[in-house]
């Protein structure tokens, strides 16, 4: 959060944000489950400007070998931009970037996903960003959550994922592009919702303590709100006529 | 992994048979950090260094200062970047080749801290706008591996560049020239120090020790600065907290932090 010059209004008199947002409104996020035909499970989001699609494989044969743990399931993540996802054309190989994001995307589903059920095989999944607005990872992990539950695999609950930060001083829900380059500070969660756990957190820029707190309620609160719309995703491809169970 | 899966099965049981005595195997509190210390200008030939001791873990921090092409976007600040590499001297697990996910992921935590706090004001360390700009790089390396090397390499980081002397550079047709022995302090606005805590069952330990570490069910690092603001997170490991632990953690982090940064400006 260089809080890089700009000449962007990000939060305008009347409260409004650069996209027309209000402080604690997240973007239109919506989600499709199953959408790819080979993958074990699939699922396709968009949160705002982002478009992730997601493929899950396994539980599945361990190559190489010598990963696979006799305990234990394992879980492999890759959080991948497409080079056309970004203004300028990204190098295709993975970045320091995304073997990170790789890693805490790992790490905030692992929680989730009850994986002893399944030793010495691995679940893979895969996140590809077509395109890319600020948020990408809380984006990949909502979208690879429901995969996860396409696939069918057991797990305790779902993984939300939605960012907090600070932009014009004020402290705001989902940072989109604009405010996480030229804002103050974007605090990305990963929350499961029914066992009220936060799996996944980061924080680039300035935060007061009390910002600090004001962000986690904002933030879980962001959450709450993708995890309805997860669960809807769910509904409509398991219960075609739209019907709950 | 199986291997060592029921010797670390044994070992989670002992830790937490102790910890639900209050105790830690090391005999420290809960909210102690190991002993820090730091030694500064280690290494001469840097412009800035810096050996910082976390109990038996070991990093050294040097600083290396030479005039760079800005990027095209921050044409008028400096630049401050910093590693972190395991070096295999460290411990038996550490490998040569490539960086492995953890290392990556280190290296980037320890950057972020220090970039993100505003450590140094970059806009001091600008030789001409758009063509020339000071480059300040922070290399950490770590000499012996026992635990906790986020909180290890910001120390190191934190109290090498603080240290540092910049050499003065003048621009001479269009070009930086070095002036010999002369040299100027870094433009510190604020001193970052991380504190890494792990969640062992329900309970949470400033600064895990190597054997800690590997038994751990989750962990966040939260970097502060000189005003008891949070700077920098990040949560790791295959469990989650609560919104309620993570208030306390950052409690914990700015009360650890305010001794630790003690110690890093005594040093000076």
């Amino acid at each position: 959060m260089g809080g890089r010059d700009t000449d962007i209004v990000l939060l305008d008199e009347n409260g409004i944000r650069c996209d027309g947002r209000k402080v604690n409104e997240t973007r239109k996020v919506t989600i499709k489950a199953g959408v790819l035909k080979n993958a074990n499970g699939s699922a396709y989001i968009e949160f705002g400007d982002n478009k992730i699609l997601v493929g899950v494989y396994g539980p599945r044969d361990v190559h190489p070998k010598h990963m696979s743990d006799t305990d234990t399931g394992i879980l492999r993540c890759r959080y991948h931009m497409a080079p056309f996802s970004v203004g300028e054309r990204k190098n295709p190989a993975p970045s320091r970037r995304e073997v990170e994001i790789s890693k805490v995307i790992k790490e905030a589903l692992e929680p989730a996903v009850m994986l002893k059920e399944f030793p010495r095989t691995a679940v893979d999944v895969y996140m590809e960003v077509l395109q890319a607005d600020g948020g990408t990872r809380c984006a990949a992990l909502t979208g690879a959550s429901v995969a996860l539950a396409d696939a069918g695999i057991p797990m305790r609950d779902l993984v939300a994922g939605c960012a907090a930060g600070k932009a014009a001083d004020a402290v705001i829900l989902d940072v989109n592009n604009e405010e996480d380059q030229a804002g103050q500070a974007d605090l990305p969660i990963g929350y499961m919702p029914n066992l009220k756990k936060i799996t996944l957190l980061q924080l680039d820029g300035i935060l007061t303590p009390e910002e600090y707190k004001q962000c986690i309620e904002i933030g879980i609160d962001g959450c709450n709100q993708v995890y309805e719309i997860q669960k809807k995703a769910l509904q409509d491809k398991f219960f075609a006529n739209g019907e709950k169970q | 992994m199986s291997d060592g899966l029921i010797i670390d099965q044994l070992k989670r049981n002992q830790i937490l048979d102790l910890l639900k005595e209050g105790k830690r195997v090391d005999g420290r509190e809960f909210d102690e950090s190991r002993q820090l210390t730091i030694d500064l200008n280690v290494i001469p030939k840097a412009e800035g260094s810096a050996r910082a001791r976390l109990g038996d873990t070991e990093v050294v921090a040097g600083v290396k200062i030479q005039p760079e092409r800005p990027f095209p976007d921050t044409g008028d600040k400096g630049m401050l970047i910093c590693t972190a590499e395991i070096l295999p001297i460290a411990h038996p697990s550490a490998e040569t080749g490539p960086p492995t996910p953890d290392v990556v992921e280190l290296a980037r935590v320890t950057d972020r801290g220090i970039r993100e706090s505003g450590m140094l004001d970059m806009k001091q360390l600008v030789l001409e706008k758009d063509k020339s700009v000071i480059g300040i790089f922070c290399d950490n390396a770590v000499t012996d591996h026992d635990g906790n090397l986020f909180d290890a390499c910001s120390y190191a980081s934190t109290a090498a560049i603080n240290s540092c002397k910049i050499p003065k550079y003048e621009m001479q047709d269009d070009a930086p020239v070095k002036v010999e022995d002369q040299f100027t302090e870094p433009p510190v606005t604020t001193l970052p120090v991380s504190v890494t805590m792990a969640k062992i069952g329900e309970y949470i330990l400033v600064d895990p020790t190597i054997d800690e570490w590997s038994i751990m069910d989750a962990r966040i690092t939260i970097t502060t600065n000189s005003d008891g603001n949070v700077v920098a997170l990040q949560k790791g490991g295959h469990d989650g907290f609560t919104a309620e632990e993570l208030i306390k953690c950052s409690e914990m982090s700015i009360k650890a932090g305010a001794k630790i940064r003690e110690i890093i400006k005594q040093t000076k």
